[in-house]
């Protein structure tokens, strides 16, 4: 990765501007995700532009309203709408009709299982679904603020206020609540199976070593998280939420417990969205003044990718295999860089 | 640098006891012909029937912030619709959320204080209550949530008045302002207000807290079948016996409390107080407004707050020949007055 070391004598940041591919998409980008070789830009309603490596785009309708929810695995993409729908998309931008709400509520959160099965939720119920299963669903104390698989087996986490729900679609009887006071937004697993971190509606994160439920706090953030991206293998998880991008050590049995997060990529802006590079120790964030950089884990060296001066990233992805980096501003101001 | 940024969404929230008439104010407002769209946020049992395109069904969640402060509550279904809602930012031009009969409106105003992205999209403009001229009265006695309703208000549309004699809409009038006597109060059948009396009121815009007189000191501006007693400014006499004209009731539980001197505060000492009141007698405190005019210091300064949670800012210069004069306002319950008054006393420079 030569091309990540910034040249000793050069006063300024190394730039790969000149690089990237301006992609217009032409509507307000929420987020991103890479189906196979193509960039799915999730409008905030209605539409996903697929955007391939050349930089056409193919705009796809798939929600009659605003999209609230989204989820990847690399080769579809999942998304609640508040027209009550879930659906989802394939590469090849092919649109299917997963589940609809009988009383057409908001699909305010959705999950996708490396195996197929799915889940969303709207108000306190959270359901899943899988080739196999039937559709289950459980009622959780209040209204669900994110949800998540397990990387192994079928369990889902439901974060809500008061804490989060784990729970087997398959065995009944099965849930087992984590308190923790506040309200509970976003969730994930640890890539290891071994810890789960919600993002809290205050600016803190917290998080629950699964063997034996200890508490993990992690506060200091100056805004809310939310934006949360596990390193390649798990080591650390970084955030946004500060004028830098906060890691969290989560590489020993330990994880984050008693430790200092470390801070990378300071800019006066505050970071809106963080990225994993998902094979090297290299991270991509995106920032309030428009600004993304290329940031290596082991000493923040960075590589500037987008200049400031615009609305804040909303949307940054890698693919599967690391090659391409894909970001769009609120705006829908996008690019594609190859490495 | 440059951060791009949007004019903020008014939002207006609409409140009142089960059967006040909400629903058909709400249907008044969406169906005028104003060339303008609303988001409607309402409670997921209440009263259907409501014809507008962007209609969203809330939970009405009430969570306690992790931040040390009891009566720091904010509606978290609300976070998480306002957060759907700006993704659909271009399709509407204001919001109303209309709560249940028996909510308390401060958790409501407060996520408009404290959450960071509701407060970037959005602006509470108005606590709007509905009261019912027949029932009102039974009401404040046994439904602590309607006595909180007016309190917080910022226009109370009194409606049903067809349905009282004029000796009970005056009754039920003056316990409304021996409550709340700065909140606007129309008088209504079936809900018939002009809209721009009920939106786009920025009562919590701190540019437009330039007068927190009491609303019945003004000349009323709705004479219509209503008896023209009120107008002739005699109303501090209390007629109590002719069955008109103002009368005069103390809540007991909940009052408001004027505070007003024309002798300069020193902000060193009104500061800490006032900061100190509010965390102390926050839950007692349901709103407080003031202008204050500081020691050495041209600039008027104008602040609110909705239990513990105050804003403040310098407003304007002082005009020429404007009497600096400090005035501040609490609604609450069971109000330490005279530690109150003492208080302010104190923060006066001498």
């Amino acid at each position: 990765m030569k091309e990540f070391t910034p040249a000793p004598d050069s006063p300024s940041i190394v730039s790969v501007t000149d690089r990237v591919k301006p992609v217009a998409l032409g509507m307000a980008v929420t987020s991103v995700h890479f189906l196979g070789p193509r960039a799915a830009f999730v409008g905030g309603e209605e539409n996903v532009a697929l955007v391939d490596a050349s930089g056409e785009i193919n705009m796809v309708a798939v929600h009659g309203g605003g999209i609230l929810s989204t989820a990847s695995d690399g080769k579809r993409l999942i998304m609640g709408g508040d027209d009550g729908k879930v659906v989802s998309l394939d590469g090849k931008g092919e649109v299917t009709l997963l589940a609809t709400d009988p009383k057409r509520r908001w699909i305010d959160a959705v999950a996708l299982h490396p195996d197929g099965a799915f889940a969303w939720s709207a108000g306190k119920f959270a359901f899943v679904k899988s080739g196999k299963l039937e559709e289950k669903s459980i009622e959780v104390p209040s209204t669900v603020g994110g949800l998540a698989f397990a990387p192994k087996g079928l369990r889902l986490a439901i974060a809500h206020y008061n804490g989060a729900t784990l729970w087997f679609p398959n065995m009944a009887g099965s849930a087992e609540f984590l308190p923790w006071a506040g309200s509970h937004l976003a969730v994930t697993f640890s890539p290891d199976n071994k810890f789960l971190v919600t993002a809290m509606h205050e600016p803190a994160l917290h998080g629950w070593r699964l063997a034996d439920n200890r508490h993990m706090r992690m506060t200091g953030y100056p805004g809310r998280v939310r934006s949360m991206s596990w390193s390649a293998g798990g080591k650390a998880l970084a955030t946004s939420g500060a004028d830098t991008v906060i890691l969290w050590p989560f590489a020993s049995k330990d994880g984050p417990m008693g430790k200092e997060p470390a801070m990378l990529a300071p800019l006066q802006a505050r970071v809106s969205v963080v990225a994993c590079h998902p094979k090297n120790d290299i991270f991509a964030a995106g920032y309030s003044d428009g600004t993304v950089l290329m940031v290596r884990l082991e000493d923040g060296a960075e590589i500037l990718v987008r200049r400031n001066g615009t609305a804040p990233v909303a949307a940054l992805a890698w693919n599967a295999k690391g090659t391409l980096l894909a970001f769009a501003d609120e705006t829908g101001d996008g690019g594609l860089l190859e490495l | 640098m440059s951060e791009v940024t949007s004019p903020k969404i008014p939002v207006t929230v609409l409140t009142g006891y089960l059967g006040a008439g909400k629903t058909t104010l709400l249907n008044r407002i969406l169906s005028e012909n104003h060339g303008k769209k609303y988001a409607v946020i309402v409670n997921e049992f209440g009263e259907i029937g409501i014809d507008n395109d962007l209609i969203i069904g809330a939970d009405e969640e009430v969570f306690e912030m992790n931040n040390g402060c009891i009566c720091c509550t904010v509606r978290g279904d609300l976070v998480r619709i306002m957060d759907g809602l700006m993704k659909r930012k271009g399709k509407f031009d204001a919001i109303i959320v209309e709560t249940t009969g028996l909510a308390d409106p401060a958790p409501v105003a407060q996520t408009f204080f404290v959450d960071e992205d509701v407060q970037k999209n959005a602006r509470l403009d108005a606590v709007v209550t509905v009261a019912d001229a027949k029932w009102l009265s039974d009401r404040l006695k046994d439904a602590p949530e309607a006595k909180n309703q007016i309190a917080f208000a910022d226009v109370i549309v009194l409606n049903k008045t067809d349905l009282v004699s004029k000796g009970e809409l005056a009754e039920v009038e003056a316990r409304i302002r021996g409550i709340n006597p700065y909140a606007k109060l129309h008088r209504t059948e079936r809900c018939s207000v002009a809209l721009a009396d009920v939106l786009d009121r920025g009562a919590f815009d701190l540019d437009r807290i330039l007068d927190i007189e009491p609303d019945f000191l003004e000349a009323d501006d709705h004479d219509h079948d209503h008896d023209h007693h009120h107008h002739h400014g005699h109303d501090h006499h209390h007629h109590h016996d002719h069955g008109h004209g103002l009368k005069h009731y103390h809540d007991e539980e909940m009052q408001s409390l004027a505070l007003k001197t024309d002798k300069p505060l020193d902000p060193n000492v009104f500061m800490p107080w006032l900061q100190n009141l509010v965390q102390v007698e926050g839950q007692k405190i349901l709103r407080s407004k003031g202008i204050l005019a500081f020691h050495n210091d041209d600039d008027r300064y104008v602040f609110q707050g909705v239990h513990m949670m105050l804003e403040g800012n310098h407003q304007r210069k002082w005009k020429e020949g404007e009497p600096r004069e400090s005035r501040l306002v609490f609604i609450g319950r069971e109000l330490p007055e005279q530690a109150i008054r003492e208080g302010f006393e104190s923060c006066i420079v001498s």
